[in-house]
């Protein structure tokens, strides 16, 4: 079987012009919305609470907001979580009134004075307080810079060796540009389909980071390969050529991630359904950026130096 | 040409033994609550008992990250000081001294011209871990020292707060009963906490969060208790609260008021044992305290003092009770009475036993999962891990045949690999652990997919199918060593970052990478150079 027939010759880079414009656009978008809006933290960064809870029996939103009210917890932001029918819900307390050790039990006897105290059951309980969560906001952002900056770095001293210094640097440029991409593309998702952040959407942009950079290695090493085995021709149509001979591994690899990350997104559970999404974005923008935006920027780079 | 086809045979058959040697404890055996499992009786001794441990998020329980308030037990420790500085000047007859705590940590000595000198080397020879803050200020009518700890004494006794502190809540966790319980220092002032399946995270979260410091202070009877609370307590005297009942009241309860000398007559110090008592008819349980010989004479000298006087016994700056002193108490031996049920009291009869903290200590983090949620997560988990496996599988067979046939062999060693790994290296399998295994058995194929596109290539280049196979290997190493060294690279930075469950899944990412790198390549590359040996390989099914 064969998705991609061999000697393909699409002309990838002709596109890089609109490429290029389109994920400028799609990423300042991203940052503007960030920087406007913020992201949904969740309690790993904003501090707080979570409960997570479970009903035997039918319960509503309403319901339980009106035991929480008895408690001065009325205000608290309750959602169903998990699947439908499950009668599993979740409720973030941003600042609580109440000491926060005992913020759990008051809950639990608030709710069992309403249900009845076998139809209820605390599965959960998360509490961040807010110097944590600044801690843990200001890592999580360092570390995901880190291993970008870390994966350029890498690709540059890979092959610098190949190509010398500033060539390599190319590459480098080239990779972590088409990182930040992915991961701004990722965060505008999470962003869109209104998911909090938490330490595992940082987990999945890590995840993200060191996988993207795979598609572009490969790139980059055909591309290597290349430059010794056919010497006439130009930098545009070696690159070409590349990406079009490592198009079905490409395509292959990220293929079979994304089929496992479906079946954790439809299976895993609500807990891991974050994760899931983050990971089939990346991971999809990771093949676009590699193509559209990591080997194009190689070629702009060499074109203003060569001035 | 067989190139030690052999031995790698051996090589991985071993391998693949000691794997199966590591896995075997968790089908066979039955967990205890050490983490070692219960192996039947023929399974000898020497052999890896050791099950997966599970993360507090799969097996449920508690994770808590306390803070130790060093600043409130530097500010106690510097108003120790205070008067062990004032007490030393009095015995030795400087007059004119007075010591003042200024700032958080520094102590101000006001001197008369006259006992300047005196004082200077009673602090050099006296208190030589403290330092002059800045150079004493000279006046008209005398001197003023600024002493305050200097930086090593500062250091060394937030570590020894932060040590006991730490000290104290194992006790009280041992003695609380929790198996495979985690106790670690964080950082300058956190203490990590994990409690694996525990059934009542907010009873443990009371025992190990209170400071439970007994005092016993007199009841100053000559000041009416409501004035104090309206006009604030006279000098030397202080208003605290009798202490309320958690069962019964709640908030807005009404509390009764005591005026006590502020003076600590004895602390907790002295306990020897705490034991609960059951109390008589209509009153609840009692916690009966046995002190030491040097707590039991001290106990008996106050006493003895201050007959038909009442003293309070104040934990935690809560009033339990404030009986009357009938007569001198001998034998080392004082209640607590209050208003609590008997697992409170027993409670407490763990706290005080354990001793108290030597700084208040805050939940600054928790997460507690039940043990319903847990078993839930492994499900969906295994749920995800087979499906995905199976796409991947049904995926690689139809799109390489023969080819990808070997890759799904060379998979199922990898995951058997990963997960002993796991095993053997006693590493914890959490949610996003699980969910890492289910990434690797997605990202492991592309190294079979490197290598089979190149090979595909060299075949369609015109090369013979041996050598077209080790063009293909030699040719798509330098990419898949790449791409698995950022992987890890990236897994490296998510373990210095993440906690318990985040740090599951760096290292299910990379351990999944060694055995990935191991598995796809050189294992699969034994079969198909076993295949060159054998016999003239002139067609391949990829």
């Amino acid at each position: 079987m064969e998705l991609i027939k061999p000697g393909s010759k699409i002309p990838f880079t002709r596109y890089r012009k609109i490429a290029l414009i389109v994920s400028t656009i799609v990423n300042l978008a991203v940052l503007a919305f960030l920087f406007v809006k913020g992201p949904n933290l969740g309690v790993d960064f904003a501090g707080g609470t979570i409960v997570q809870l479970k009903f035997q029996q039918r319960a509503t939103i309403p319901d339980i907001r009106q035991a929480l009210e008895s408690v001065g917890l009325g205000g608290s932001t309750i959602q169903e979580f998990g699947q439908e029918g499950a009668f599993e819900f979740l409720v973030r307390v941003e600042k609580a009134g109440v000491e926060v050790a005992a913020l759990s039990d008051q809950m639990k006897k608030a709710l069992a004075g309403k249900f009845g105290a076998d139809k209820v059951e605390i599965r959960r309980v998360e509490y961040v307080g807010p110097k944590i969560g600044e801690d843990l906001r200001w890592r999580g952002t360092i570390s995901v810079i880190a291993a970008t900056v870390m994966m350029g770095v890498y690709i540059w001293i890979r092959f610098a060796s190949a190509f010398g210094a500033r060539f390599g640097l190319h590459f480098g440029i080239g990779a972590v540009i088409a990182l930040i991409h992915d991961v701004l593309v990722t965060v505008g998702a999470l962003m869109l389909a209104n998911y909090e952040f938490d330490l595992t959407v940082v987990a999945a942009l890590l995840t993200i980071v060191g996988f993207s950079v795979n598609d572009t290695v490969v790139i980059c090493d055909r591309i290597r390969e290349n430059l010794r085995k056919i010497r006439r021709e130009s930098l545009e149509t070696i690159i070409n050529t590349s990406i079009n001979e490592t198009l079905s591994r490409t395509i292959l690899t990220t293929g079979t991630a994304l089929l496992v990350l479906l079946a954790l997104y439809l299976l895993g559970g609500a807990v891991i359904r974050p994760f899931a999404f983050a990971l089939l974005v990346g991971f999809t923008s990771g093949v676009y950026s590699t193509i559209f935006i990591a080997s194009p920027v190689i070629l702009l780079w060499d074109k203003s130096f060569k001035k | 040409m067989r190139r030690g086809v052999l031995t790698r045979v051996i090589t991985f058959s071993v391998l693949a033994l000691l794997a199966l040697l590591f896995l075997a404890p968790n089908f066979l055996g039955k967990k205890d609550s050490s983490g070692k499992a219960e192996m039947p009786g023929w399974w000898p001794g020497f052999l890896p008992s050791d099950v997966i441990h599970l993360g507090l998020d799969l097996q449920g329980g508690s994770h808590l990250v306390l803070e130790v308030k060093l600043d409130k037990a530097i500010e106690n420790h510097m108003e120790r000081l205070k008067g062990d500085l004032t007490t030393s000047f009095r015995d030795k007859g400087i007059s004119g001294v007075s010591v003042e705590r200024v700032e958080f940590t520094q102590l101000q000595i006001k001197v008369a011209s006259a006992s300047v000198e005196r004082v200077r080397a009673i602090l050099k020879a006296d208190f030589g871990n403290l330092s002059e803050a800045k150079t004493a200020q000279m006046s008209a009518s005398g001197t003023d020292f600024h002493m305050t700890l200097n930086r090593e004494e500062t250091r060394a006794l937030r570590d020894y707060i932060v040590d006991q502190s730490l000290e104290t809540i194992r006790n009280r966790i041992d003695q609380f009963g929790v198996s495979e319980p985690v106790i670690q220092r964080q950082g300058i002032d956190h203490i990590l906490v994990q409690l694996p399946g525990i059934q009542d995270p907010q009873r443990a979260k009371d025992i190990i969060g209170k400071t439970a410091l007994l005092e016993f202070k007199l009841v100053d009877d000559n000041v009416n208790p409501e004035e104090a609370v309206k006009n604030g307590a006279p000098p030397g005297r202080q208003v605290l609260f009798g202490q309320v009942g958690k069962g019964s009241a709640g908030v807005g309860a009404v509390k009764a008021p005591y005026v006590l000398e502020a003076r600590t007559l004895m602390t907790g110090e002295y306990i020897q044992d705490a034991k609960v008592r059951p109390g008589e008819q209509l009153q609840g349980p009692y916690v009966e305290l046995i002190l030491n010989d040097q707590g039991a004479r001290l106990f008996e000298q106050i006493t003895a003092a201050n007959v038909k006087r009442r003293m309070a016994i104040v934990l935690d700056n809560n009033v339990y009770s404030a009986p009357v002193i009938q007569e001198r108490i001998g034998g080392g031996r004082a209640s607590i009475t209050g208003s609590f049920d008997i697992k409170e009291a027993r409670d407490l009869s763990i706290v005080l036993r354990a001793g108290a903290l030597p700084a208040p200590v805050e939940i600054v983090e928790e997460r507690t999962v039940g043990p319903s949620l847990g078993r839930d997560s492994i499900n969906q988990g295994i749920t995800s891990f087979i499906v995905g496996g199976a796409f991947v599988i049904l995926f690689m067979i139809a799109y390489y045949k023969g080819a990808g046939l070997v890759a799904v062999v060379a998979l199922v060693f990898n995951v058997v690999f990963m997960i002993s790994m796991l095993a053997g290296f006693q590493a914890v399998l959490t949610l996003p652990g699980i969910a890492g295994i289910v990434l690797t058995v997605g990202m492991a194929v592309d190294a079979n997919v490197l290598i089979n596109e190149r090979i595909r290539e060299e075949i369609r280049a015109g090369r013979a199918v041996r050598s077209a196979i080790e063009a293909g290997y030699q040719n798509a190493l330098p990419a898949i060593l790449d791409s698995n060294i950022t992987t890890f690279l990236s897994g490296v930075i998510l373990f210095q970052f993440g906690t318990g469950p985040i740090k599951g899944f760096a290292v299910t990412l990379c351990i999944g990478i060694l055995t990935t790198v191991i598995t796809a390549v050189y294992l699969t590359r034994v079969y198909y150079d076993y295949r060159i040996g054998t016999r003239r390989l002139e067609r391949i099914s990829i």
